[in-house]
């Protein structure tokens, strides 16, 4: 029996309070954790997916929306923008980079992007297996898809249309995807995307919404923007407006105005339509750009231009209020702990000043005593700790599960943050610190005083 | 010190010892001393300095004149860390109030008493003593769970397992009945001629008073005064 097996038994004795403390403790660790883990992925995740991208440009709407939709895949895009735009940024002598995005049907909940190399090259995210796509309908998946959904090369799947898996979305049957590629992880948001060319995503489009029968909007409400979609308005989800065009067809195919034009053919007639695309992700070439590029787009054009560097500091300011406010109850609860943990110690100590005199007359050192106190509260704290950290990651694991936002947005239970250790320290500080007084009480004590005025 | 000094130097020597509190003299004892194997009693009244003397002899005050030697050491004349080092060494306690910690099993308070004294952990000494005292039944069980008698025997036990040369007991019988108190000499006296220890008793009781040869009789110093 040691000086440490003591603390135990005395940690053992008051078994109800031991739990209790710990409990307290844990539950202060791991709402720090939670907060911790989420604040730092979330900006991670949004500084690592807006590296290199200095604008945003697509329809007129919400800038947070645009840059939320477009560079994080979070929400749905604003609007669609014509083609011919891509162009026009690319003349300008600013502009070093335009990536354009289609976006509008998922896979099993899984965006599909169509979009042009450049994209996965500007998140450096390179080939594992097979090729980029080469012709329409061909696919490359980002690395947490085929995790995920455990797809191989060569296979073939449809999509479903709306910006996340339902039941009641409908899928465009007779247009299969055929896997060529798949993609190393890359950590970025391209890790959960399906690429594709942007004729992809019109063709799916184009030929989905020539057969009246299958396409039965789904009326569920849910915004639905696929490119060639021109009336997307709220108004636009009303079963009524899309179901029963005098002609058959469906408002929203990429780049199908002329409804009359029933056999219309994308490979062929794409340029005499206006294709469409939902944003482009821009890098500027020269500082001038940023000077002047965004307000030019904004007044000149009905094009709408975002700074995505301005709208997460936005975000993260709305955000950080509530983290810090949230922050602020976890350290009050941390402290609460801490004072809870004092006074069990601090009152177990009272009654055993008796035993601790004893201990010293039997031969106990003043050091191995004040050792022994400050390493129950240590040991408590510890325990809380240890639970507190388990706690929160899986709490995050449940969170991550349950809901399928976080895991967009990035959140990850399995990664452990440095600041972890730091929440750890805290804690354990804390638990020797409430143990310091009782401690120093016992360290001072007079022996023979306390052996006869305690029992 | 060689050997044959140390066999010669009286286990408890007190040479002028005397204290006071706050001018007010508690205990004033003079010249006694204590030869190894030698059983003796301190008798007298309450508030005569029986505690005081053993606290002196202990090393947890410091005589206010007068010096204590322990086995040859100079208890009194020791720094803090040395005397609790020669207590550890030299002196095992049975306390009144028994002092067994509460969240530890009579095992587990007999094996801290070990570790502290020794370092060591020596399992089978402390079931044999455990067993000798006659608690090898209750072994494992919590001191609040024990009757007194079996309570006075773990206390025992435990200031035996470090096997010291001194037993200093305070008060163990007077809060016994008649047989329990004879009993509790007894089993003192039974142990201690087991591990070799020798006893100092100090108690007002004077129904333990004939088992002892040797008996240092204290007398209130205030009113010796008077
Ligand atoms: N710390 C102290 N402060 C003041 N007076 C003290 C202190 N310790 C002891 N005394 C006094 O010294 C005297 C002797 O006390 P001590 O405890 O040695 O007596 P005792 O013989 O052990 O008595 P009892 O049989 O009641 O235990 C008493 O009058 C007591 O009031
Ligand atoms: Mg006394």
């Amino acid at each position: 029996m040691t000086f440490f097996g003591l603390s135990f038994a005395y940690l053992r004795d008051r078994g109800l309070n031991t739990v209790l403390n710990i409990a307290l403790l844990a539950l202060a660790v791991a709402t720090l954790v939670i907060l911790l883990l989420f604040a730092r992925q979330l900006e991670t995740r949004f500084d690592r997916d807006a590296q290199g991208i200095d604008l945003v440009v697509g329809a007129k709407g919400s800038p947070l929306q645009l840059i939320l939709s477009s560079i994080y895949q979070a929400d749905v895009p604003t609007g669609n923008i014509p083609l011919s735009s891509v162009e026009v940024l690319r003349e300008n002598p600013s502009v070093s980079k335009v990536i354009p995005l289609a976006q509008g049907d998922n896979f099993r909940g899984y965006r599909i992007v169509g979009t042009e190399p450049a994209y996965p090259e500007h998140y450096g995210a390179t080939l594992a297996e097979g090729r980029l796509w080469a012709k329409t309908a061909e696919v490359v998946i980002g690395a947490d898809v085929a995790n995920a959904l455990g797809m191989a090369l060569g296979q073939r799947f449809v999509g479903s249309h709306g910006m996340s898996d339902d039941a009641a979305a409908q899928g465009h049957d007779h247009a299969p995807f055929i896997v060529t590629g798949i993609l190393k992880p890359s950590g970025s948001v391209v890790d959960r995307l399906i690429l594709t060319s942007i004729e992809s995503v019109w063709d799916v489009h184009g030929i989905a919404h020539g057969d009246e029968d299958d396409h039965d909007h789904d009326g569920d409400g849910k915004p639905d923007h696929a490119p060639g979609e021109h009336d997307h308005g709220d108004e636009d989800h009303d079963h009524e407006d899309h179901d029963h065009d005098s002609d058959g067809k469906q408002d929203h195919a990429a780049g199908e105005h002329d409804h009359g034009d029933e056999d219309h053919d994308h490979e062929a007639g794409g340029q005499k339509l206006d294709p469409e695309v939902t944003a482009l992700l821009v890098s500027y070439g020269s500082p001038l750009a940023a000077v002047q590029l965004p307000g030019f787009i904004n007044r000149q054009t009905n094009l709408q231009a975002a700074v995505p560097a301005v709208e997460i500091t936005r975000l993260l300011q709305l955000v950080g209020l509530g983290l810090d406010a949230v922050r602020a109850l976890a350290v009050l609860l941390m402290l609460t702990a801490g004072l809870s943990i004092f006074v069990a110690l601090y009152t177990a100590l009272r009654q055993r000043e008796g035993d601790m005199a004893m201990l010293r007359v039997i031969g106990a050192s003043r050091a191995s005593i004040f050792g022994q106190m400050i390493f129950e509260g240590v040991a408590l704290a510890a325990a809380g700790a240890i639970l507190g950290v388990l706690l929160g990651h899986g709490v995050i694991a449940l969170a991550a599960a349950n809901f399928r936002q976080l895991t967009e947005l990035g959140l990850d239970a399995a990664h452990f943050e440095v600041g972890e250790v730091w929440i750890v320290a805290g804690a354990l500080a804390i638990g020797a610190l409430a143990a310091l007084l009782p401690a120093v009480r016992v360290f001072r004590a007079d022996i023979a005083d306390t052996l006869t005025n305690s029992r | 010190m060689t050997g044959a000094a140390r066999a010669a130097a009286p286990l408890v020597q007190l040479a002028g010892l005397a204290h006071s509190i706050a001018g007010k003299p508690v205990m004033a004892i003079g010249d006694w001393q204590q030869t190894s194997g030698d059983h003796a009693l301190v008798l007298g009244p309450s508030g005569s300095g029986k505690t005081t003397l053993i606290n002196a002899i202990t090393g947890l005050i410091t005589p206010s004149s007068g010096s204590v030697h322990i086995d040859g050491e100079p208890m009194s004349a020791l720094p803090a860390s040395a005397r609790d080092a020669l207590r550890r060494r030299t002196i095992g306690l049975v306390f009144q109030t028994l002092r067994l910690i509460p969240a530890l099993s009579v095992r587990q308070n007999l094996a801290l008493a070990q570790h502290i004294a020794h370092g060591k952990h020596d399992a089978a000494a402390i079931e044999s003593l455990i067993a000798r005292v006659g608690l090898a039944h209750r072994i494992d069980a919590r001191p609040r769970t024990l009757s007194q008698g079996e309570g006075q025997r773990a206390a025992i036990a435990r200031a035996l397992i470090t096997r010291p040369r001194l037993v200093v007991a305070d008060e163990p019988t007077s809060a016994l009945d008649d047989a329990n108190a004879l009993a509790m000499i007894d089993l003192l006296f039974e142990t201690a001629a087991a591990t070799g220890a020798t006893l100092l008793v100090a108690t007002h009781d004077t129904r333990i008073q004939s088992r002892f040869a040797t008996v240092l009789t204290l007398r209130s110093p205030a009113r010796a005064a008077a």
